[in-house]
Formats: C-alpha cells, structure tokens, sequence
C-alpha cells in the first residue's frame, strides 16, 4: 500500500511541477471566457465592416422592392439571357431571376451563383421576400401593422420546484441548461485529457525501458494504480483552482459592475424599502442572479468530482490498458476506437436529448449506464435527479470502475513486458487469460 | 549458506514451456553465471525470482526462506532491457527507486549520496538523466540497482552497451561487492565474462538446465585429455597414446596435439615424450567456456 501512495506522490509531483500544468491551470479559466470573446468580437466587427455583396437582379414581377440592409441590390434592365451574360463577365456575388407571378403562389424565385451560397445568405433572401409578401397581403387584406402588433403578446413563465423538503424555489432553466451543457463539456474533456495522459506516461514508461527495473519493486497492479491515482489526484487539483478561480473572478467582475453578492443581497432584501427601491432593471437582473446563486452549487460540485472520480477512473483503466499493449502513439490508435466511441455518443447524446429533455427514458438511461453516465449525468444533475437514479448510477459507475480496472489490470500486466511485439485484440485477449 | 534455491520450477505459456523442470542451487558469496542462448528461459527463471511473474510449479527459496514479497529489497536487479525516467533528475530518480526497494527516504539520501561520492559524480544529483550520455546513465542505473545493498544481486546482460571503461569500473564493483559478502548472479552469452568473472555456472538451453557446477568441476568434465607441445624432431605415437595432429613450426621444430585414450598422469605422459623427442613446451588443452557452450547448446559432445 505504501508504494502505491510512493507512485502516486511521483506521478503528483512529476505532473504538478511541470510548467504546462501551472500555465493551463492558471490560463485556461481566462482565455477561454476572452477567446469566446475575442471571436464574437471580431465577427460583429466583420458584420459590420464587410462590404455589401453585389447581387444584380431581374425583376418580372414587378413588386420587388429592393432591401439593402444585406446586400447591394442592382436592378438589370433588359432580358434575363443579356443580364447572365453581364453577371458571368463580373466578379459579383449573385444573380437573382425574380419571375413573373403572384404573391399567393410566388415560384421560380431562382439566384444564380458561381460559388455555393451559404445557409445564411439564402435565408436572408428568403426572409426579405417572405416580409414584401407579407406586406403586401396585409395591405391587400386591409390589416393594420399596429393591429398585428397588439395581437402579440410576450409570455415569461416562471418556474418554480417543489424540492425534497418542501421548499418552493424558483428555477431558470436557461441556468441548469447551461450548467449542464458546461458540466458535460468539462467532463469530457477532464476524462480525454488525463485518460490520454495516464496512456502517453505508460507508454513513455515502455518505450524507456524503465518498467522492469519498477516492477521488480513493485507488482504491476500497484504500478498502473498507482499512475491512475496520481494523474486523478492532480486532475482534482486543476479542478479545484479552477473553481477558485472562477469563484474569485465572478466577485471580482459583479463587484466592479457593483452588483451585490448573494449573501449580501438576502440581507438587504430584509428590507422591503430597500427593495421597492430597486429599479426594474436592477431587480431584473438581481432576481436572475438570485436564482444563478440559488442552485445547489455545493450538490453540482459534489456530483461532478464523484462522475469525475468515477469516470475517470472507468477510462483511465482502458486508457492504461491501451498504453501498456502499444509500443508509440501512434499504434494506440487502433485501440482507441472502442474507448472513444462511448465517450462521444454520450457527448452527442447531451446536446440532442439530455440537455433539452433530461427526465425522457433515453436520457436517464444513459445517465444510469456506466460507461456514459458520467456525462449525461451532468447534464441532467441541475434539472433535479431522483434519488433512486443517482443513486443507482453511482453504484454502477463504482462496479462499472471496479470491472474495468481488473480487465485493464489482467492486460497491463503483461503487456508493460512484451516489446516489440504485433498486438491485435486476439492477442489482448490471450494475454487477458494468462496465468500470473 | 545457499543464497539462492530453485527446485523443479516450471513455467508454462500458452503456446510454449518457457522453463521444464529447472533446479538451480546457488552458493552464497559466488559470483553465479546463467548462461543460454537467448530464449533459453533465462530471463523467464530471473522474472520469477524478481515475482514480476510467478512460476506454475516448483519453488524457490531466497537465503533458506520461500520467496516472498520481502525479498524485494533483499535482491537488486538490473533488467537487460532497462532505463530511467527521462525527465527525472537524477536525485529524485534514484530516491524514488530506493523508496520503491523499501529504504526510508533518509537512509536513501544517504546511500545515493556515498554511491554518487564513490563514482565522484556528486554534482550529478540534479541533472536530468535526458541530460547525461550513454555511459553517464548507465552508472546511474548501476547504483538504482546495488544501492539498497541487496544480498543477492542478478545482473542480465550487465555489460551489453558498456564501454570498456565503464565495463572495467563496473567488474571492480561486481568484484568489490562480492567481497562485502553479496552474491550475485549473471545472466550473460557473453563467455569472456563468464571466464573471467564466474565461480559457478549453470547452463540453461531450450527450458532445461542442462549443466550446473563450478566453473573448475565443469572444466573438469570436460577434459578432452589432449595436450599440445612444440618439440624438436619429429615422432609418432601408439598404444595408449593418439597422435592427433602435427605441424612444421620451422624446420625441425614442429607442434603436436597428443590425446589420451584412457587417462594417465601427465607426468607419465611427459616421461613418454621426452624419450621420442625433445620437448620444448608442454600444456593442456582445456576447453574454454566457450567451447563447451556452443557444443552443449549445438548438441555435441566434447570427448
């Protein structure tokens, strides 16, 4: 047991003292946020400094009113056949056939181009036909805009939850959404990231010959675990400073747009002056943050480092399994498939079912389901889980751990030895069978 | 005392048996050479003796106890195909290994540091092994292995990759630490290390062992009873006595092998020949290990 803790301590130490580690582990909480940033930036700047494509079009119909808002519109007099010709000699964006017809059957609408057009260049021609159009039909039905106008009206619900013990508390879905889209994200990425990590030390191991010279102080079982533990050790490391950080920036950030933190807030709202002070807007606001702060946020972490724990460790033995059976990098390849192949369909299966319907069959089974419940599990953890399913499917994910680390373990311990040697699943398995 | 013990240890692989039956008896205080041919199981018999794998049937017994967990940090080993972490200074590296072998990690520092002092690379300590030349790691690995001052020291190929000067500073370690009372087994094809070195050995060819003794019992079974002398005038042989060969040195002086058929003294041998012919130099022909290696591995049997 002592060596173990012996591994695991170097593996700590060889990680953490690395300057990738100091410099992800300090940088990533903040590029992120100013990449994303830094991107929305430039394509508003590039919306609004692009120069207008030239789209020339012929007009049959005759109630085209040009909408340059997108596009520079330039009407082509003369027959169609002469403004292709004109448009194949230029280098504008677009030609636009506009037939004669009727705005109860408007067909034939047809643009020319030279190159594919995108989705969205389309769609701005659709949508500016589909107002004329429109418009045109509300004159010719004698409907008033303001008429339409008051017939819209803008509903907000508010949704509030009965928890376990009774209290009604408000919830915002666009929150636990988003806190289940971040949860599954950084899960997957925790789990790829020091899986390939634990796979790279283990082949490094091999490929240095050093191996032998371990396991002939220690068995190999103490050795792999010994490496998964370590690496795990410093992943909860990043990932409480990541939180730390977080925690510090967000104060850091309302303090300077002075909006008062939570524990603050709940003391002011004593008041009920203070609070009928509050404008609209900053009650708005607040009540959104209220309910940002109310989420259990203490429950989210405790849920994310367990599916991380348990996770991780369920790959981290394949991944360990995978790196003691190749020799480089680049045989692991063929062995990867099968571990990345879950991983991805419960990071896909997140956006498509989890995140927008977390209590329907399909959701909650892959959040029961070892091998993707450790990301679907986030997802669904902020929209409220039944005890029984969490519970559940912690339980599996610990047997589901248990069972992957000795099939990795049977594997690893013979393959640390074999050098040199063509591996192919048949071979996996033969070894998997082997007597100690 | 026998330092080492295997009794009928066997090791079975699915498709072939990488040791039948092997009993090996090693002699405390003896420098112990494992010889084979590669493939012969030799590293499959010092895996089982490190328990990075275990044997199917047999047993062995370290220092007269039965082989277990323990013994870890009596044995010291240095794998034929070994190396150390990259990136790890040489300090730290050699730390974790003695932690691994069971030191605390004062004792540790201590005993690097008189090892790193005794091979004057005291400046070393935190230099990355990535950093060091090829002769430089290998002492470093050579301390990794001896350091925790184990009893029993197995060495597979330790010269494969040495330079001779490092080869040479290593010997007067193996030798020195003999001295201090540690046994040591070699694992090796290399003969000149086997001759020079080795008290006792043990061949070992497709899973079976197939000698073992001192290396003088060893030669003595081997004796091929011949001898060859350079002598003046030439002569032939009858009787007891097989003239095997001879050659014309220079005029009168030629060089003759004589075979015994059965064995008589040597002096009788040379009273005889000294009635013939003149003799000038007289010496046994004794097969070296090598001789005997390559004929018990070819198959042959050496008369």
């Amino acid at each position: 047991m002592n060596k173990i803790f012996l591994i695991i301590e170097r593996e700590f130490l060889n990680r953490v003292q690395k300057k990738s580690f100091i410099i992800a582990t300090i940088l990533i909480p903040l590029i992120f946020p100013s990449i994303i940033g830094l991107l929305v930036y430039i394509g508003k700047q590039q919306d609004k400094n692009a120069t207008k494509e030239v789209v020339h079009y012929v007009d049959h119909s005759g109630f085209f009113v040009p909408d340059s808002s997108k596009f520079n519109f330039k009407l082509f007099q003369g027959s169609f056949e002469d403004a292709k010709t004109a448009y194949k000699a230029s280098d504008d964006f677009a030609l636009l056939l506009i037939p004669e017809m009727s705005i109860e059957k408007p067909d034939g609408i047809t643009l020319y181009t030279k190159i594919s057009p995108s989705l969205d260049d389309i769609n701005s021609i659709e949508k500016i036909f589909e107002t004329q159009i429109k418009d045109l039909k509300m004159q010719k039905m004698k409907i008033d805009q303001k008429v339409l106008d008051s017939l819209k009206t803008n509903i907000s619900i508010k949704t509030i939850n009965f928890s376990d013990n009774g209290q009604e508390k408000s919830s915002n879905s666009m929150i636990v959404a988003g806190i289940g889209m971040a949860g599954g994200i950084l899960m997957y990425m925790f789990i790829f990231i020091y899986g390939a990590q634990i796979m790279q030390g283990i082949i490094e191991e091999k490929t240095s010959k050093v191996v032998e010279v371990i396991v002939s102080s220690v068995k190999p079982f103490q050795l792999m675990m010994g490496k998964i533990l370590g690496l795990a050790s410093v992943g909860l490391l990043q990932f409480i400073i990541w939180i730390l950080l977080m925690f510090v920036l967000t104060f850091g950030v309302l303090g300077y747009f002075g909006i008062e933190p939570p524990q603050q807030q709940a003391m002011s709202q004593i008041s009920a002056d203070v609070a009928a002070q509050q404008t609209a807007m900053n009650s708005e606001m607040s009540k959104s943050l209220g309910e940002f702060y109310a989420m259990p946020w203490g429950y989210i972490a405790f849920s994310f480092v367990f599916y991380f724990l348990g996770g991780y460790l369920l790959y981290g033995a394949l991944f360990a399994a995978v790196g003691s059976s190749v020799d480089s990098p680049a045989e692991a390849q063929q062995f990867m498939f099968p571990i990345t192949i879950p991983l991805l369909i419960s990071y896909m299966s997140l956006f498509m079912f989890v995140i927008k319907d977390p209590h329907k069959p399909i959701s909650i089974w892959l959040s029961i389901i070892p091998f993707t419940s450790p990301i679907a599990m986030m997802g669904r953890i902020g929209y409220g889980v039944p005890l029984w399913q969490l519970a559940l499917s912690m339980i599996l994910l610990i047997g589901g751990f248990i069972f992957t680390t000795w099939i990795a373990g049977r594997i690893y311990r013979v393959g640390i030895l074999m050098s040199g040697t063509k591996v192919n699943y048949k071979v996996l398995a033969k070894w998997f069978m082997m007597k100690g | 005392m026998e330092a080492l013990i295997a009794r009928d240890v066997t090791k079975q692989y699915a498709q072939h048996t990488a040791l039948k039956k092997v009993s090996v008896t090693i002699p405390e205080k003896t420098i112990y050479g494992l010889l084979g041919p590669n493939g012969a199981g030799k590293t499959t018999l010092i895996r089982i003796i490190n328990q990075i794998i275990t044997s199917d049937s047999g047993e062995i017994l370290v220092f007269g106890e039965k082989l277990n967990p323990n013994h870890i940090g009596v044995i010291g080993y240095l794998p034929e195909e070994r190396g150390l972490y990259k990136k790890l200074k040489v300090g730290e590296q050699l730390l974790y290994f003695a932690q691994l072998k069971g030191l605390s990690k004062a004792d540790a520092k201590a005993r690097i540091k008189k090892w790193l002092t005794k091979f004057e690379i005291t400046d070393w300590w935190n230099k990355k092994v990535e950093d060091l030349s090829k002769g430089m790691a290998q002492k470093v690995q050579f301390i990794s292995t001896v350091m925790h001052e184990p009893r029993l020291i197995i060495l597979d190929e330790p010269f494969s990759g040495f330079d001779p000067v490092n080869a040479q500073l290593i010997t007067k370690e193996i030798l020195e630490l003999k001295e201090n009372g540690s046994t040591i087994i070699f694992s090796t094809h290399r003969m000149e290390t086997v001759e020079d070195l080795c008290d006792h050995i043990a061949l070992i060819n497709k899973s079976e062992k197939i000698l073992e003794g001192s290396k003088k019992q060893v030669k003595q079974q081997f004796r091929t009873n011949s001898f060859s002398l350079e002598h003046k005038g030439s002569f032939s042989l009858s009787g007891n006595y097989e003239l095997v060969s001879q050659e014309i040195l220079e005029e009168d002086f030629l060089k003759s092998i004589v075979k015994m058929k059965t064995p008589v003294s040597t002096n009788q041998l040379i009273r005889d020949l000294t009635e013939i012919t003149e003799v000038h130099s007289f010496c046994e022909r004794v097969p070296s290990m090598s001789e005997i290696f390559i004929g018990l591995v070819k198959g042959e049997s050496h008369e």
